[in-house]
C-alpha cells in the first residue's frame, strides 16, 4: 500500500506541475460548456425564412416585414404550394417557412383570431428550436403593439412544426453528451498519454525493473484521474444546472455511480491504448481519432442515431458514450430510476470488464 | 557467485545482438564490460535486469533466474539504464523519495549508503531533475539505483556524456560502494576506464572477446607495440603505416599512432622506412601495451 500511495503522490505531482495537463483537465470542460451553451446554441443570425402567404393582405404583409426587419432573418422568397416547403428545406434555401392562413386579416378583424404556422427544418435541432422561439417573439411583439388600439384583443394562434426530427431530440442532449465527451477525453486521453510518456522517457524501464507489480503501476497511474474526472463530471452537472437550468430530476447518487462506472471504463480504455503505443503522440492520435471523434459523431450527441445508416447504427452500439448518454439523459432529464436503465448500465459494465481484462493482459512485464 | 551468464543468445528481427555470451561475476566484484557502441552491452544489461528474455542460455542473479524468478531479481538489483530515466519534472529529492517508496524503503533507512553520492547534489535537492547538469544527473540516478541497498548494482554506461572530472569522481564512488559489499557490473565505451575494474570483459558485435584482470600484465605473444608521433599530426600516416608489410594493425591513440608489429625484429626495418618519409619530427618508440592497446588489437582482429 505504501508503494501504491507513493506512486499516486508522484502522479499528482506530474499533473499539478504540467500546465498543459492542468489546462486540459480543468479549463477544457468549462470552455466546452460555455462554447456549447452560449455560442453554439443561443445565437442565431441571418436565418433564411421562406414565406407562404395564402392571403396576401395588409396584416400578413406587415407581419412579414416585421420578421425581416428584426435583424435575425433574411428572406428566402415566397412560395405557394405545400410541396415547395420540402424543396426549400432540402436545397437548403430556407431553414424556416412561415405560413399565413387564408384570409388572415379578415379573420383578425372579424373574429379577433388568426393562425400562423411556423415550420422549421429540424435536422439542425438547435437552430430550428431557436429560430422558432425568435420568430414567435418577433410576431408576438408586433401583434401586441397593434392590440393597444383595439377594444377586443386579437389573438394570433401560432403553431410550430418540426420537419425531420419531430421530437426535437438532441436539444437538451448537450449536457449529457458533453459529459460523455469530456470524461472520455480526460480519462482515456490523459491516461494513455501519461503511460506512453513513461515509455517515451525511459522511466517505464525503471518501473518494470522494480518490484512494482503491473496492477500497481496501472492503478497508481489511473487513481488520480479517477478523482479528477469525477470532480469534472460533477462540475459539468453543476454548471449545467446553474448556468443553463439543466435539471437533475433523478437520483444524484445514481448519477454519480454511473459517472464512476463510465470513468472506469474510459480509464481502462486509456490503459489499453497505452499498451499498444510507444510515444505520447501516438497515444494522443489514437485517443483523439479512435475515441473522441466517434463519441462526438456516433454517440447520438450531435446526430440522432435514428437518422444514421444501418451500418453506423451498429457501430454506435459499440460506442460506450452512446449508452452513457442514454442513461444520463434518463436520470437527469426524465428522472427515471435504476429500473429503466439497468440494461444500458449492464452494457457499460460488460464493456468495462472487457477493457480492464484486455488492458491487464496486454500490459507487458518486460520490454520485449 | 553473484552473477552467472550462461551461453546467452538473443536476436532482434534478423540481427543477432548477443552470441554465446558466457561469464561469471564474483561476490563483491567490480566487473567492467567494455565495448564500442552497438556491441550489445545494453542488451546484456537489460537481460540482467529481467527486462529482456534471451533466446537461449540462462542468466542468474544471486541464483535467481531472470526469466523464471524475475520478481526476486527485481528486488535485489539496482539498475541504472543507459539513458537518463528519472522524472524530469520532479525535483531531486522527490525522485529519490519516489524510488525509495517503490522499493518499500525510505531515504533515511539507507542514507548511509548513498551519503557520499547524494551529498554532492544535496544543495540542489529542490531543483527539478531535468535542470541538472550531466554529471549531477548521473549522481542522482546512482543514488536512486542504490536507495534500496541492492545486492547487485548494474550500471549501463553511467559515464557516457559526463565530463572527465565527473567521470573520475564517479569511479571513486563506485569503489566506495564496492566496499559496502555490493557487487557492481558496469559498462563503458571508454577503454581508459577498464583499469578501474577488478576484471574487464571486452565485448564486440555481440561476442565476448576476452576477460582480463587489468592489473596483471598481459602475456607476450611475440608481437611488439610502438608509438609514432609527429608535430604535424599523425593522421596522414595512418594508411601508410597500415600498408607496411610488418604492421599487424595500427590505430589512432590520442595524438599518436599505435602500431603493432608481428615481431620486434621488424622494428629497425620499419624505422628506416619511416625515416625515408622525410618528416624530421616523426618519433618512433617502443612502448609497453596498456589494456587499451590489448583491446584495440583484439577489436582490430575481430573486425577482419
Amino acid at each position: 500500500m505504501k508503494r501504491f500511495f507513493g506512486f499516486v503522490k508522484k502522479e499528482f505531482q506530474h499533473i499539478f506541475r504540467d500546465k498543459r495537463t492542468l489546462l486540459i483537465l480543468f479549463g477544457l470542460p468549462i470552455v466546452m460548456i460555455i462554447l456549447f451553451g452560449f455560442v453554439v446554441s443561443t445565437e442565431i443570425r441571418d436565418v433564411k425564412v421562406g414565406i407562404w402567404d395564402r392571403s396576401m393582405d395588409q396584416a400578413s404583409i406587415r407581419a412579414t416585414q416585421k420578421i425581416f426587419s428584426s435583424g435575425y432573418f433574411v428572406p428566402a422568397g415566397y412560395i405557394d404550394h405545400e410541396e415547395e416547403i420540402g424543396e426549400l428545406f432540402r436545397s437548403g434555401k430556407a431553414r424556416v417557412v412561415v405560413v399565413f392562413e387564408e384570409g388572415f386579416e379578415r379573420n383578425l378583424l372579424r373574429e379577433d383570431r388568426a393562425a400562423i404556422n411556423l415550420i422549421a427544418d429540424a435536422s439542425d435541432a438547435n437552430t430550428a428550436q431557436l429560430s422558432l422561439t425568435y420568430l414567435q417573439g418577433v410576431l408576438m411583439t408586433y401583434f401586441q403593439s397593434m392590440n393597444q388600439d383595439v377594444e377586443v384583443p386579437w389573438s394570433v394562434n401560432m403553431k410550430s412544426r418540426m420537419f425531420y426530427n419531430e421530437e426535437m431530440k438532441g436539444v437538451y442532449m448537450f449536457i449529457p453528451g458533453l459529459m460523455a465527451l469530456i470524461l472520455v477525453l480526460i480519462s482515456a486521453l490523459m491516461t494513455s498519454v501519461t503511460i506512453a510518456r513513461e515509455k517515451e522517457f525511459g522511466t517505464m524501464e525503471l518501473l518494470l525493473a522494480s518490484p512494482l507489480k503491473p496492477r500497481e503501476i496501472i492503478l497508481g497511474k489511473v487513481t488520480p484521474y479517477v478523482l479528477l474526472s469525477f470532480v469534472n463530471a460533477m462540475t459539468i452537472v453543476l454548471l449545467g444546472f446553474l448556468v443553463f437550468d439543466v435539471p437533475v430530476r433523478g437520483s444524484l447518487w445514481l448519477l454519480m455511480l454511473i459517472c464512476m462506472l463510465y470513468i472506469t471504463l474510459a480509464l481502462s480504455l486509456g490503459v489499453l491504448i497505452s499498451t499498444n503505443v510507444k510515444t505520447q503522440q501516438m497515444a494522443m492520435f489514437i485517443s483523439l481519432l479512435g475515441l473522441m471523434l466517434p463519441s462526438i459523431l456516433l454517440s447520438g450527441f450531435i446526430f440522432p442515431i435514428e437518422n444514421m445508416p444501418k451500418v453506423l447504427q451498429w457501430f454506435s452500439a459499440i460506442m460506450p458514450p452512446r449508452w452513457f448518454i442514454v442513461i444520463v439523459k434518463n436520470i437527469m432529464l426524465k428522472g427515471t430510476g435504476f429500473a429503466f436503465i439497468w440494461k444500458e448500465t449492464l452494457i457499460l459494465l460488460g464493456m468495462t470488464i472487457f477493457f480492464i481484462l484486455a488492458a491487464v493482459k496486454r500490459f507487458k512485464i518486460r520490454l520485449n | 557467485m553473484s552473477l552467472i551468464i550462461d551461453h546467452i543468445d538473443i536476436s532482434f528481427d534478423t540481427v543477432q545482438a548477443l552470441r554465446q555470451v558466457d561469464f561469471e561475476v564474483q561476490d563483491g566484484e567490480l566487473f567492467g564490460l567494455i565495448g564500442p557502441d552497438g556491441a550489445g552491452k545494453s542488451t546484456l544489461f537489460r537481460i540482467m535486469a529481467s527486462l529482456l528474455v534471451p533466446d537461449a542460455g540462462r542468466c542468474l542473479m544471486h541464483g535467481h533466474d531472470v526469466v523464471k524468478d524475475y520478481r526476486e531479481v527485481r528486488k535485489i538489483i539496482g539498475y541504472m539504464p543507459g539513458r537518463f530515466s528519472l522524472y524530469m519534472d520532479l525535483s531531486v529529492e522527490e525522485n529519490l523519495a519516489f524510488y525509495a517508496r517503490v522499493f518499500g524503503t525510505t531515504v533515511e533507512e539507507n542514507y548511509d549508503l548513498i551519503r557520499d553520492v547524494y551529498e554532492q547534489i544535496a544543495p540542489f535537492k529542490k531543483r527539478l531533475a531535468g535542470k541538472l547538469s550531466g554529471g549531477m544527473k548521473q549522481k542522482l540516478a546512482l543514488s536512486c539505483a542504490l536507495i534500496h541497498r541492492p545486492e547487485i548494482l548494474i550500471l549501463d554506461e553511467p559515464t557516457t556524456g559526463v565530463d572527465a572530472v565527473s567521470r573520475r569522481e564517479f569511479w571513486d564512488m563506485l569503489k566506495k560502494i564496492q566496499k559496502e559489499g555490493i557487487t557492481i557490473v558496469v559498462s563503458t565505451p571508454y577503454m581508459d576506464e577498464a583499469e578501474m575494474c577488478d576484471r574487464v570483459a571486452l565485448i564486440q558485435k555481440g561476442r565476448l572477446l576476452e576477460i582480463t584482470d587489468p592489473s596483471v600484465p598481459s602475456r607476450s605473444d611475440g608481437t611488439a607495440l610502438f608509438s609514432l608521433r609527429s608535430h604535424k599530426g599523425v593522421y596522414a600516416y595512418l594508411e601508410k603505416v597500415r600498408n607496411l608489410e610488418a604492421c599487424m594493425h595500427a590505430w589512432l591513440f590520442g595524438d599518436q599512432l599505435h602500431v603493432t608489429l608481428q615481431s620486434e625484429r621488424d622494428a629497425d626495418h620499419v624505422k628506416s622506412i619511416i625515416d625515408g618519409w622525410g618528416d624530421s619530427s616523426l618519433e618512433w618508440e617502443k612502448i609497453i601495451p596498456s589494456i587499451e592497446d590489448r583491446f584495440m588489437g583484439l577489436i582490430e582482429q575481430n573486425n577482419i
